[in-house]
Formats: structure tokens, C-alpha cells, sequence
């Protein structure tokens, strides 16, 4: 019960401790940081154990009582983004204790990284609005100087462009937080809820739904708003990629969008038909664009922002199913998407190069690389048996049993392109005859190989565990979006 | 080795300056430790002691202020004040409740040794911000430097 | 209700300024103004008519004051602008050593 203030302790104590001693102690960073992302990782799998035994786990920090107090709040939805967050964080640590060799000041990483994930845990975990802001901006502007972390010009370029958009974007936030708190005058999520529940919604509300909606939507990368993304992604350094794409734009953006809007403000039937447009915009904008690219990394990004739109696609039908089938692919995709960009990390270590007209064959000289690789590519286009077939099953029958058929007819025609455009990267860079240039690489550091490895045996075994292990688990999550505004009362109840 | 470039500012921004930096840092200080009496607290507090060391670097160069407080000293005050804040947070830990207050007497109210745990929070976070911006001020004027070398 | 529409007036010049300039120093300055306008927003959130200022003092009987809470809340979103502010500058500085020009419209080299 009284764990839940260490999801930001941890990482917020071990950034520091890295930035003091992390330069004279040799190898001190990287075991404090991966001990780090370890118990963080056994922590939220208690945390499951909590969420079945309790229903729902309210802590007052200072014992305070809530609204004069901040409360942190343990619920299905909290659980589910703990354990996707924390086990992709833990792997990439493990990751980047050899492919961050290749950079200076590795220590600067670490901490600039733990501080990333501390802001996520951080909005994660809270039940307070302004809290949530400060935790966005603490991991939004270590994400920034983790894009430029390698300091040449494009990657310059593509950090300054994101964090002008982004700023804008935690602009909108912090306006629409004000006109909220002027409407309601208090910060508390639940009692928000209670307060607009007794006094109606008035016009402001709709003005505040738009800010939240642009403002998290940046975050997000919707596709009015997704400039950012095909820029950032690449510039990074390959494990920051994977934890950017894999787990930073849906805890920034689709949890918390899915927290104010289901739980706070209420969802009515324009907000989810507005999500219905713009995930179903995401996926075919992100589809078509990445076809034409020949940059691994580059078309890996247009690709996240297709996957993003199936899952807000999902969230906006608004069914049960629906709403099982989206969280499902959320975790899907943080799992396959990481393994991905890992993998394009390693190509990159190995070869110097990520222009897919210039590499190829390299299936005999990287074996790990090449077949793991596979697993994920064949798993995020949606092929039998692997995990991204359920998923993306699931929400087409759930369109089509809420009526909307064109929608998931494009969305299984974007099925089909994704599953283009990936074999076209899998036939470019790792089948057929080996260049001359590619005759000598070898195979990636053990840390690296082990941790694809992993990721990929996950990605292969999620579809199967889907009905005996996982269903519990997203049922939780599922539920918990399905209260709605029954959310103030579940967490007054707690609170007694 | 004559370089006029880096000795500062003229004479008399001198000599204000020799007079009125002590002054700054001690109604920096000030500000931090009655900051549950008035206006003020940490980040405040924390930005004017910051101002006095930029003060002195602004009147007689980059050397003399690093002189006093070098670049690495800086990070290492930094991390110290972001810790010491986490440790008085995981002290209160112990007495039941994250950040509770129970191992000072609460006071009467416009004391200066009252109110808790406040005080204590608020000269971490002065640490924390006043070396935090001295260091950023630091590198940006590193850059400056670099350019007139070329 | 008048102040209210002039702070956003303020956040949509700010706005313009970052859409429509095309020097990196005048897209960071037009960024300070947004942060200016929303956090004036915010403070006059709490204002109530014949308030005065949130702080006790000894022997004082106090009848009405205006909100701190957004005061407290302004404090930590303007420490949030400085980081911010600082960071762009950082990366401004450096992008004007690899590319040699304030421009925006030059330094275009992502592109696709």
C-alpha cells in the first residue's frame, strides 16, 4: 500500500546519485541504473497483485486528505501502464550499457534518462491535474536534450523543432488546466468530476476539451500534430528511439487523454466520433508515407504514428471490446515497436549505415539481429499467430460490431500496407547476398543481443497468453475506462 | 600577456561590484530562510544567489567567478540539493506518510524556527536552483569564449 | 472579464510570433511571451474583488484575500519556462555553430 510514491523516488534518487558519482566510480551508472529499472519492473508486478486484491489503491501524500492534498491513485488502468512502462525501460537499460559506449559522457544518459522515467511514472501514478502537468514537463524536456544527445546538426535540428512544438503544446495544457480550475476551483481529478457532475457542463467545457484534445494530441502524435515525429525519432540514439516511440507517446499521450477524458470530463458521443476521425487520418497518413521511405528509422517513425491511430481509432469506438482490443495493441506495440528500433540500433552499430538501398543480406553475418527482426515485423503486420494479429483482429470485429464498416475496412487495408512495407525492409536489409562492405561485421555485444531476444520471445508468446494470463489484466484496465465518471466514486469510497 | 578582452568591465563597475556582491548572496540568503514567514522560498531565493555569482562573473570575467565557484563544484552542489530534498521527503517516510512532518516541532506561527519541514525543503531547493543556473550561465558563456578564440 | 481577453490577445500574438518569424532568437522570444501570458492568465484566475495579498502577518484581522493557490501553482510553471527557455537557447547556439545562419528556413537538411 505504501509503495506507490518509490515509482518516482526510484528514479528520481537514482538520476541524482548518477550525476554526482557517476564519473568518478567507473561502471557505477550503468549498475545503479539497471538495478534501478529492475526493482521498478518487480514493483509494478506487485502492484498487479494490489489492483486484484484491493480494486483500487488511493495514497494521501503527507496524509493529507484529498482535495486539499495530493493523492496518488493505484487502479487497473495505472497497473497496466506501470508493468508496459517499466518492463520496456528496464530492457532498453539493459540495452544501452553497450551501444551507449559509442557516445560521450554516458553517465550524462543515464541520468537525463531516469529522469524521463521518473515524470512517466509520474504521471502514471498521480490522481492530481497540476501534478500531472509538472511530471509532463519533467519528462517532455529530458526527452528534448535526449534527441539531441548526440550533438551533430540534424540531430540539432529535429531537438529544437520538437521542443518549439512541444512547449506550444504543454501551452495549450496549462490554459485549458486554468480555465478548468476557474470553472471548478479545485485540482483533484476525482473531485473535478464530482464538481462538473453537480454543476453541468457549460460552454467553457467544450473549449477545454479542445485544448486538452490539441494539447495531448501533439503528445500523441495525432496526425494534425504529428510534425514532429518522422524528425525526432530517427535523430535519437537508438535505445532513446525505442523508449520515445514505444512508451513515451502513449504515456504522455493516450493515457492521460484517456484519463481526462474518460474519467474527468465524461466522454459524449462528438468527442469519440472526433477520435474515430483522427485515428483512422493517423492510420492511413502514417501508412502511405512510409512506404516511400528509404531511412530504417525514418519509416519505423511514420510507422508509429500509423499504429497510434489504431489505437485511438479503438478508443473512440468506445465499445468494451473496443476498448480491450486498443490497450491490448497499446502494450503490442510498445513491445514490437521497441524491438524494432532496438534492432535498428544494432544494424546501425554494426554496419554505420541506415539507408536501406545500401544495405543488404546481412541475415548471415547478424543471425540475432536478422531473426528477431523478423518476429517483430511479422508480428506488428498482424500475422497468425503472433500477438499483433489478436490485437488488430480484436478491433476490427469491434468496428464492425459498432457499425462502423468502412472504418475497419481501411483499417485492415492499412494491414495490408504495413505488411509491405515491412517485408520490404526485411527483404532489403536482411535477405538475398551479402555486399562486399557487409563481409566482415560482426554480431552485436551480448547485452544488445539479449535484450531483442527477449522482446522478441514476448512479442511471439502475448498472443498466446492472450486468454489465460493477459485477460485479467486488460479487463482491469478496461473497466476502469468503462466507469467513466463512476471513477469520484470509487476513489471517495477508498479514501474513507 | 596583455588580453583586454577578458579583464571585464571598467572601474567603477569594479568597485560596486567588490561592495555590493557580499550584500546580494546575504539577501538571497535571506529570502530563503524566511520563506514561510514572507514572500519568497526557495526558487526566489535560490535565483539571487545565483545573480550575485553571475554579478561578479558580469563585472571582472569568467576566471574570478570560477575561481570561486568552478564548474564541476556547481554540478556537485546541484545534485546535493536535489538529494537532500529526496532524503527529508523519505525521512517523513519513517513517521507514516511520504513528506510528514514528524521529527520537528510544528512552532508558532511567524517564528523563524517554525512550520516544519519547510525551511529545510526550501534551502535544498535554493541550492539546487542557485548552482543549476550559475552553471547554465556558465556554458553559455563558454561559447562565447570558444568563438572569440577562432 | 476585459483582462481575461486581453491575456489571450497576448498568447495569440505570442502564437503568431512562432509561426510567422523566421529567426530562431524571435521563435524563442515568442515562446517567452506564450509562457508570460498563460502564466498572467492563471494569477488573474484568483483574483476576487477587494482582495488583498495572501500574507499574514502578526495582530492582523484579515476579512478577504485573493486565491494563492494559483499564485503557488504560477511559481513552479515559471521555474518550468526558465528550464525550457534555457535549453532552446543552448540548442540555438549550437545549431548556429553547424549551421552557420539564424535562419529557419535554411536549416532544413530532415526532410521526406
Amino acid at each position: 500500500m505504501k509503495m506507490l510514491p518509490f515509482f518516482v523516488i526510484i528514479p528520481l534518487g537514482t538520476a541524482f546519485l548518477i550525476s554526482l558519482l557517476g564519473k568518478k566510480i567507473r561502471n557505477f551508472s550503468d549498475i545503479l541504473a539497471n538495478l534501478g529499472t529492475l526493482s521498478l519492473f518487480l514493483l509494478s508486478m506487485y502492484s498487479i497483485t494490489l489492483v486484484n486484491a484491493h480494486k483500487i489503491v488511493v495514497y494521501k501524500v503527507g496524509g493529507w486528505i484529498p482535495p486539499i492534498g495530493i493523492c496518488m491513485v493505484l487502479d487497473g488502468l495505472t497497473s497496466f501502464m506501470l508493468v508496459t512502462v517499466n518492463l520496456v525501460s528496464f530492457l532498453v537499460t539493459v540495452y544501452s550499457i553497450s551501444y551507449m559506449q559509442r557516445y560521450t559522457d554516458k553517465y550524462r544518459f543515464y541520468t537525463l534518462f531516469m529522469l524521463m522515467l521518473a515524470g512517466m511514472n509520474g504521471i502514471i501514478v498521480t490522481g492530481d491535474l497540476f501534478n500531472l502537468f509538472v511530471f509532463l514537463e519533467i519528462a517532455a524536456i529530458a526527452s528534448y536534450a535526449l534527441v539531441a544527445f548526440g550533438t551533430e546538426a540534424e540531430e540539432l535540428e529535429a531537438s529544437f523543432k520538437y521542443a518549439v512544438m512541444g512547449t506550444v503544446a504543454s501551452s495549450f495544457i496549462l490554459l485549458a488546466i486554468a480555465l478548468l480550475y476557474s470553472y471548478t476551483s479545485t485540482l483533484n481529478m476525482a473531485d473535478i468530476s464530482l464538481v462538473l457532475s453537480e454543476k453541468g457542463r457549460g460552454i467553457i467545457i467544450t473549449f477545454v476539451a479542445v485544448l486538452f484534445l490539441a494539447g495531448f494530441g501533439l503528445k500523441a502524435a495525432l496526425v494534425p500534430f504529428h510534425a514532429w515525429l518522422p524528425d525526432a525519432h530517427p535523430s535519437a540514439p537508438a535505445p532513446i528511439s525505442a523508449m520515445l516511440s514505444g512508451v513515451f507517446i502513449k504515456t504522455l499521450g493516450v493515457y492521460a487523454l484517456c484519463r481526462v477524458f474518460f474519467n474527468i470530463l465524461g466522454i459524449s458521443s462528438k468527442i469519440s466520433f472526433i477520435l474515430v476521425i483522427l485515428g483512422v487520418i493517423s492510420m492511413i497518413a502514417g501508412a502511405f508515407l512510409a512506404i516511400a521511405q528509404a531511412d530504417i528509422k525514418r519509416m519505423f517513425a511514420y510507422s508509429s504514428i500509423s499504429q497510434i491511430g489504431y489505437i485511438i481509432f479503438a478508443l473512440g469506438i468506445g465499445t468494451p471490446l473496443a476498448l480491450l482490443g486498443g490497450l491490448f495493441h497499446l502494450f503490442n506495440h510498445s513491445i514490437f515497436k521497441s524491438l524494432l528500433f532496438l534492432n535498428s540500433g544494432a544494424i546501425e552499430y554494426s554496419t554505420e549505415t541506415r539507408n536501406l538501398k545500401r544495405l543488404g543480406g546481412l541475415n548471415s553475418r547478424l543471425p540475432v539481429t536478422g531473426y528477431t527482426s523478423l518476429l517483430g515485423a511479422l508480428s506488428i503486420s498482424g500475422v497468425p499467430p503472433f500477438a499483433g494479429f489478436f490485437s488488430k483482429l480484436i478491433i476490427i470485429i469491434a468496428a464492425v460490431q459498432a457499425g462502423y464498416f468502412i472504418s475497419a475496412g481501411i483499417a485492415i487495408l492499412v494491414s495490408i500496407l504495413t505488411l509491405a512495407y515491412y517485408l520490404k525492409f526485411q527483404t532489403y536489409a536482411f535477405f538475398g547476398k551479402p555486399n562486399e562492405a557487409w563481409l566482415k561485421v560482426k554480431e552485436v555485444p551480448l547485452t544488445m543481443r539479449l535484450s531483442m531476444i527477449v522482446l522478441a520471445i514476448i512479442c511471439v508468446i502475448a498472443g498466446i497468453l492472450l486468454i489465460p494470463v493477459l485477460q485479467p489484466f486488460l479487463k482491469n484496465a478496461v473497466s476502469v475506462l468503462l466507469l467513466g465518471c463512476g471513477y469520484k466514486d470509487v476513489v471517495f469510497g477508498a479514501l474513507k | 600577456m596583455e588580453n583586454n578582452k577578458e579583464t571585464g568591465m571598467t572601474l567603477i563597475v569594479k568597485t560596486i561590484t567588490r561592495l555590493t556582491v557580499g550584500l546580494i548572496l546575504l539577501y538571497g540568503i535571506y529570502i530563503v530562510l524566511h520563506g514561510h514567514i514572507s514572500p519568497g522560498g526557495g526558487f526566489a531565493g535560490g535565483v539571487i544567489i545565483a545573480l550575485s555569482f553571475i554579478h561578479l562573473m558580469l563585472a571582472f570575467g569568467r576566471d574570478a567567478a570560477l575561481k570561486k565557484v568552478s564548474q564541476a563544484m556547481a554540478s556537485i552542489l546541484e545534485s546535493l540539493g536535489a538529494l537532500m530534498f529526496l532524503s527529508i521527503a523519505l525521512l517523513g517516510f519513517l513517521g507514516g506518510h511520504f513528506f510528514f512532518n514528524f521529527f520537528l516541532q510544528k512552532g508558532e506561527p511567524f517564528d523563524l524556527f517554525s512550520a516544519g519541514i519547510i525551511p529545510l525543503c526550501n534551502i535544498a531547493i535554493s541550492l539546487k536552483v542557485g548552482a543549476g543556473l550559475f552553471a547554465i550561465f556558465v556554458v553559455l558563456v563558454l561559447f562565447k569564449g570558444l568563438e572569440n578564440k577562432e | 472579464m476585459s483582462t481575461y481577453i486581453l491575456c489571450l490577445i497576448l498568447f495569440c500574438i505570442g502564437l503568431y510570433c512562432v509561426l510567422r518569424k523566421r529567426n530562431i532568437i524571435k521563435i524563442i522570444i515568442g515562446l517567452g511571451i506564450i509562457e508570460y501570458a498563460i502564466n498572467l492568465f492563471f494569477v488573474l484566475v484568483g483574483y476576487r474583488t477587494h482582495g488583498r495579498a495572501p500574507i499574514l502577518a502578526k495582530d492582523q484581522v484579515i476579512t478577504n484575500m485573493v486565491d494563492p493557490l494559483p499564485q503557488a501553482l504560477v511559481l513552479t510553471s515559471i521555474v518550468i519556462g526558465l528550464a525550457v527557455t534555457a535549453l532552446i537557447v543552448a540548442i540555438a547556439i549550437r545549431l548556429y555553430e553547424k549551421y552557420g545562419t539564424f535562419d529557419i528556413t535554411k536549416i532544413r537538411r530532415l526532410k521526406g
